[in-house]
């Protein structure tokens, strides 16, 4: 038997939730939501630090606080856990186990709200032995906040996205002060570093423009070989957490007829969050890995409108008028798939850069400049612009062009 | 009256130490060749003893192979090794289905890239056919293309060999070993042989776990052969263990295959072989690098990137595919070619070293092998009935817990690996014994997230419950 809805949201995420809430609150009163976890919240659940909840509550609150009230908010909505979907079908199937065993659902909009995962250390290729202690932040704040365990005494942290800094919180929750952050760039990627390093990082020292070469250890980690630019060191160290680098949950998407983007790793989408098959929506963290929980929140909000209008069929039916190509050093433009006359809609474009860069951002329509603006960009920083849809009359052709100075 | 079957006490025994167990035979070694002898000598009644030095079996050679099944159509002509793997690979065929072991029926395809290597194709029709593999033959550009259209178009044709084939390299000396255990063998795991004498008729072995005496010692070591080798005689050969790194991709990168695609053997290694794995995934590698460590294989990243580029370079679409996995193993060459298997009669000595790659396949037929000296050598040795102890199903090609079990819930997700098969795993007979023990049993952490949602939950489930 076929479980059929008007709409299927797969992932109890800050998305997912805030998609499963706005939903409800615009009149959806059949929406499901698949989590495929025992309890809701996505990644904030195991950060167990404050930092969030600021837009969404007008408060901080920590992780597990912040994933508890978007789980309150959410109720009323149909919420199966430990659901784990298997398969996406067109027309909205989807192919999934659980505590009842193999289910399928079946719904007129599918909102896909996977998340984003760190990078591991095999698809870093990072040398040496494969010990046990080489692991993610996520799996960290797992054994830390959820098993109150922690699995080594003097790791080292390797990477200074964001995330680093909720790496320290996690460690410092169970009395562990890293050996050292390891950087390869020239300055921590984090935001205002001066600042999160002042006040969260306890004085661990943080090596810039370090490599990190190899691993050591043959069951248990006993140090790494690092290059400082003056060829390579030991440290010794019983434990590597690799922080950041953090991409799209795509595990059910790449072997679906789903349209990936090259560039964010996620699904291709419209200005709508519709993917190449317009039962899908994509919101959050599997657009292009990381943004925080706030900025997911919000999107989880705007996709439910979209589904509405999707679902009242305001939206157009046909394949997109263009598909947009990037020019110069952008790692990524969404979104990817453009219509003509975006009814009501501003286009909202969304960027990051593949590399330091300042010059000039440009919207090329059809050979033609529609929209520009100088820039200096970090690849670690969001670019975000709005593009008033008179500027699409007609287009074949879009292109987001960066001319570095 | 041979020698083998006198185990009376020599009236010279000195006074020694009680020994922890005593067996007719005991195995050294729990990699795919020791599981396989233990397997045989206990369907034949000896209830031999196994001797694992680490917290698990398959933590050595076998741990990190590139799981084929092989006919022996490039085996070297009238070799034992080419015995082994074709008796073990008709074993392997008779014997799946009891013991649920998988076989994804690939087929491989030796493919050449140049001028050079197309010319080379006839002489390995050849050999094949010598070494009794007859319906191996060499295709054409246009067939192979038909047959791979996801291979690089600088193909310039193949040797098909329709009966190689892929298999599940850790369940299968798993379910060798369930049954022995069944056929009332027994395993001792963190169990290092450190030394031994034979006094008359009789073998005391030292191990870290106190003596233990055999009627016959079965060296089946592996990358520790020529050490284990020296407390009976004078290694002949010596071990230089071979690194083969390999990189995994991703599942949907599977779909860009269908044969095994080897390359034009060299005299050195088969060399690197491209093609799915039994979960799964597609796999590129190994590659062929000497050292004197015989227990660390190291990861390379420039070697993985090479990896990479090399199966790009077969393989163009595979550039679109994420890595899940980098591993590394390591291979007991010797100075021979040749597989160095030797019974000592006399000193009631069995060598099983130096097998290579194709030990795998071979296992089954080694087993055979060492099974028939016993029965030759002991009084009334023959084999009881058959305890068929089938192992969970890990391949993708068949129904998995996940997909069957109603009330299945999924604590890897990426492998798709429920808590009960984990369970499953810290439980019964040989229960995982560290937790590369248990992911080789279950699969989980091995995706593409390497334990990023599971590890905790992974690690909560098995505390306290991992054995030896």
């Amino acid at each position: 038997m076929t479980h059929k809805s008007d709409v299927l949201i797969l992932g109890g995420g800050p998305a997912g939730l805030s998609c499963a809430r706005a939903l409800r609150g615009l009149g959806v009163h059949n929406a499901v939501l698949l989590e495929r976890e025992s309890a809701l919240g996505g990644i904030p659940r195991h950060c167990g630090h404050v930092g969030f909840g600021l837009r969404e509550f007008g408060r901080i609150c920590s992780g597990p606080d912040y994933a508890k009230r978007l789980a309150d908010q959410a109720a009323g909505t149909d919420l199966r856990l430990r659901m784990t979907a298997l398969k996406l079908e067109p027309g909205g199937l989807v192919r999934t186990t659980g505590p009842n065993g193999p289910e399928d659902f079946q719904a007129k909009a599918v909102v896909l709200a996977f998340g984003a995962r760190e990078t591991p250390r095999s698809a870093r290729l990072i040398s040496g032995s494969r010990p046990f202690g080489v692991m993610n932040t996520g799996a960290l704040q797992q054994f830390v906040y959820l098993h109150g365990k922690c699995p080594f005494q003097r790791p080292v942290v390797i990477g200074s996205e964001l995330v680093a800094f909720s790496t320290l919180l996690t460690l410092r929750h169970v009395g562990i002060k890293p050996l050292a952050i390891i950087e390869e760039n020239e300055r921590i990627t984090a935001r205002e570093p001066g600042t999160w390093v002042a006040r969260l990082g306890f004085g661990v020292p943080v090596l810039t423009r370090t490599r990190l070469i190899r691993i050591i250890g043959r069951d248990k980690v006993t140090g790494i070989e690092i290059d400082r630019g003056l060829g390579s060191e030991e440290m010794e160290c019983d434990g590597v957490i690799l922080t950041g680098k953090f991409r799209p949950e795509t595990a059910l998407i790449a072997p679906s007829h789903l349209e990936i983007d090259a560039g964010t790793r996620g699904p291709s989408i419209d200005p709508y969050f519709r993917c190449s098959d317009h039962n899908y929506f994509a919101a959050g963290n599997m657009l292009r890995g990381i943004e925080t929980a706030g900025q997911c929140w919000r999107e989880g909000r705007a996709v439910a409108e979209m589904v509405i209008a999707e679902l009242e069929n305001r939206l157009p039916a046909r394949e997109p008028d263009a598909h947009v190509t990037l020019q110069g050093p952008l790692a990524y433009v969404y979104p990817q798939r453009i219509y003509r006359d975006a009814p009501d809609h501003p286009l909202l474009f969304k960027a990051r850069v593949s590399r330091a860069v300042r010059g000039r951002l440009s919207v090329v329509v059809d050979g033609k400049v529609v929209w520009s603006r100088r820039i200096s960009a970090l690849p670690e920083r969001r670019i975000a612009w709005r593009l008033p849809n008179r500027d699409m009359r007609s287009c074949q052709q879009v292109s987001v062009e960066v001319d570095a100075a | 009256m041979s020698l083998w079957t006198d185990p009376q006490t020599p009236a010279n025994l000195r006074p020694v130490r009680e020994p922890i167990a005593s067996s007719r035979v005991v195995i050294i070694g729990g990699g795919v060749v020791g599981c396989a002898i233990f397997r045989r000598l206990a369907i034949a009644g000896l209830q031999p003893i196994l001797v694992e030095a680490a917290a698990d079996i398959l933590d050595g050679a076998s741990k990190g192979n590139s799981a084929l099944l092989h006919t022996g159509f490039d085996a070297p002509e009238n070799s034992i090794e080419l015995a082994c793997v074709q008796a073990g690979y008709r074993e392997y065929m008779a014997i799946k289905h009891k013991l649920n072991l998988p076989l994804v029926e690939s087929g491989a395809l030796v493919v050449a890239w140049d001028e050079e290597q197309f010319a080379k194709l006839p002489a390995i029709v050849e050999r094949a056919h010598r070494n009794g593999v007859t319906d191996v033959m060499q295709i054409e550009r246009d067939e192979l293309r038909k047959r791979e259209p996801f291979l690089s178009d600088r193909a310039l044709g193949a040797v098909l060999i329709p009966g190689e084939h892929i298999i599940d390299p850790w369940s299968a000396p798993l379910a060798y070993a369930h049954q022995g255990l069944a056929h009332g063998g027994r395993i001792l795991r963190r169990c290092r042989v450190t030394g031994g004498e034979l006094d008359g008729q009789r073998w005391m072995l030292q191990t870290t776990l106190g003596d233990i005496a055999a009627d016959v010692v079965i060296n089946a070591a592996g990358n520790y052969g020529d050490l284990v080798e020296a407390i009976n005689r004078e290694s002949p050969f010596t071990i230089t263990p071979r690194k083969g790194q390999f990189v995994v991709f991703d599942k949907p990168a599977s779909k860009l295959l269908h044969a095994i695609i080897l390359p034009v053997p060299t005299e050195r290694s088969k060399g690197i072989v491209a093609c799915r794995t039994a979960f799964g995934n597609l796999l590129v590698g190994p590659t062929a690098e000497d050292q004197q460590d015989r227990s660390r294989a190291e990861v390379d990243q420039a070697t993985l990137e090479r990896l990479i580029a090399k199966g790009i370079e077969m393989i163009p679409g595979l550039a679109d595919h994420s890595v899940n996995a980098i591993y590394a193993g390591l291979r007991p060459a010797t100075q021979f070619k040749d597989y160095q298997i030797a019974v000592d009669r006399q000193r009631r000595w069995v060598t099983v070293g130096g097998i290579r790659s194709t030990g795998l396949t071979a296992a089954l037929g080694i087993a055979q092998m060492v099974g028939r000296d016993f029965a030759e050598a002991f009084d009334g040795v023959r084999d009881e009935e058959p305890i068929w102890t089938p192992v969970p199903n890990l391949a993708e090609d068949r129904a998995r817990p996940y997909l069957t079990e109603a009330g299945g819930d999924v604590v890897c997700h990426c492998e798709l690996v429920t808590r009960s098969e984990i369970e499953a795993a810290l439980a019964g007979p040989l229960p995982a014994g560290d937790l590369g023990g248990l992911k080789r049993r279950t699969r989980c952490m091995m995706g593409r997230c390497q334990g990023f949602y599971c590890s905790a939950q992974v690690f909560a489930l098995a505390e306290g419950r991992l054995a030896s």
